[in-house]
């Protein structure tokens, strides 16, 4: 009974100090001493954020061999690039927390680790990547600058290193869209028809209301959340606004209105229904993604199987 | 096949310019040196982000534990000596 009580008073006093260093503002380092429920939630959280930028790689790269001109082309490579080594970074600072690549591969397989229900959409024509650029990385860096401030060190710095590349593939995007909406009717449509299409799921992107979001708690008093999944929703929505208008795009929410005392829009309701599918395995292209993924990991094996076999062949050609 | 290898980790140190230091970038997965220097550089350098690169075999760094910062850090703070503001100079010495 001692020992237990003892045990107790050790546990508390180690989640006291952590505390205190949050608190004070201090950043949380991989060797730290941090609760359980800390580590869980920032490797659950690090690693679906990882696994959406790999998985965010599939609608656009549908698009590399069919973009509109070379300039586009290039473009997009080095947006998909970009997004890849973002993917890479988040890895990188996940594994700080003692969680290695291939069981985050293996729990994205499995389906214990999720990835951001936006990319479980279809990217049918090429107004979708202007919207997507737009809208869906918009949405994105609204998030990923409020995480700059995140608590643990590894996610903020790689943060900060993704917050600088991302603005380039928003503005690429709002060019495809502005540039549509000059272009013929078939393209002015197109782009309507995008906007349509690609406006309610990246609202969904920021995750249900503030009353309904399960994972809220700790994380904002822990800081790894900074701002909550509504007051990040309302800044996306009183940017975006006005870029739709000066491309003479409306947005599809006829409720949608300017809120003078409150200083920002009003909006209609969020069909959360259809998130709730869509995150629960039945969106259009839940089933592609994941396949894909399995497969190209799959093909892949030989490859890393052949530098582990090179490497071992170079290593004896040195110490015999 | 039986084990996923998803290749050994390497640490990636950046200089962003001749003369500055080497700063830590983040790490990659490598089977040799020379894919882990080129890895890092098609990761953490396609902005013109650095001039050089170190890769380091993550199970090569050796890390001072935070537990003991209070006794291993401690020492600087009552060594004033060290620090130049603690000398008395004579009145109207210039340019020291």
């Amino acid at each position: 009974m001692e020992v237990l009580e003892k045990k107790n008073e050790i546990q508390d006093n180690l989640l006291k100090n952590f505390e205190a260093k949050i608190d004070r503002g201090d950043a949380i380092e991989p060797r730290d001493k941090m609760p359980d429920a800390y580590r869980k939630h920032l490797i659950r959280q690090m690693s679906q954020h990882a696994h959406s930028e790999v998985i965010g790689m599939q609608p656009e790269g549908n698009w590399i061999t069919r973009a509109p001109s070379l300039r586009a082309r290039q473009i997009l490579l080095a947006k998909i690039q970009d997004e890849g080594g973002h993917g890479l970074y988040l890895y990188s600072a996940a594994e700080t927390l003692g969680i290695s690549r291939r069981e985050m591969i293996e729990q994205l397989h499995s389906g214990k680790a999720k990835y951001s229900n936006i990319f479980n959409y279809p990217a049918l024509t090429w107004a979708d990547i202007g919207a997507i650029g737009w809208l869906v990385d918009g949405a994105a860096i609204v998030n990923q600058v409020s995480l700059q401030r995140t608590s643990y060190g590894p996610y903020s710095r790689a943060m900060v290193r993704i917050c600088k590349e991302e603005s380039f593939h928003q503005r690429q995007g709002y060019e495809i869209m502005a540039k549509m909406m000059k272009g013929t009717k078939d393209q002015q449509e197109m782009a309507r028809d995008a906007m349509n299409r690609w406006w309610w799921p990246s609202l969904m992107m920021f995750g249900p209301h503030d009353s309904e979001s399960p994972h809220t708690g700790d994380a904002v008093k822990w800081k790894i959340k900074r701002s909550s999944n509504d007051e990040l929703r309302q800044k996306f929505i009183d940017k975006t606004v006005q870029q739709a208008e000066v491309i003479g795009l409306t947005i599809p929410d006829k409720d949608l209105k300017w809120n003078e005392a409150k200083k920002c829009y009003d909006h209609g309701p969020i069909n959360w229904e259809e998130f709730y599918r869509v995150i629960s395995g039945n969106g259009p292209c839940n089933k592609q993604r994941m396949a894909h993924h399995v497969k190209v990991h799959n093909d892949g094996a030989w490859v890393r199987e052949a530098a582990e076999a090179y490497r071992q062949k170079k290593e004896k050609k040195i110490f015999h | 096949m039986a084990t996923d290898s998803q290749l050994a980790m390497w640490e990636v140190f950046m200089q962003s310019k001749p003369g500055a230091n080497y700063i830590h970038a983040g790490s990659v997965h490598a089977s040799d040196k020379e894919m882990a220097l080129q890895n890092a550089r098609d990761t953490y350098t396609r902005r013109g982000e650095g001039t050089s690169i170190w890769v380091v075999p993550s199970n090569a760094i050796v890390a001072s534990n935070p537990d003991d910062n209070e006794m291993f850090f401690d020492p600087a703070n009552d060594k004033v000596y060290r620090i130049p503001t603690f000398y008395v100079m004579p009145e109207g010495a210039k340019a020291i």
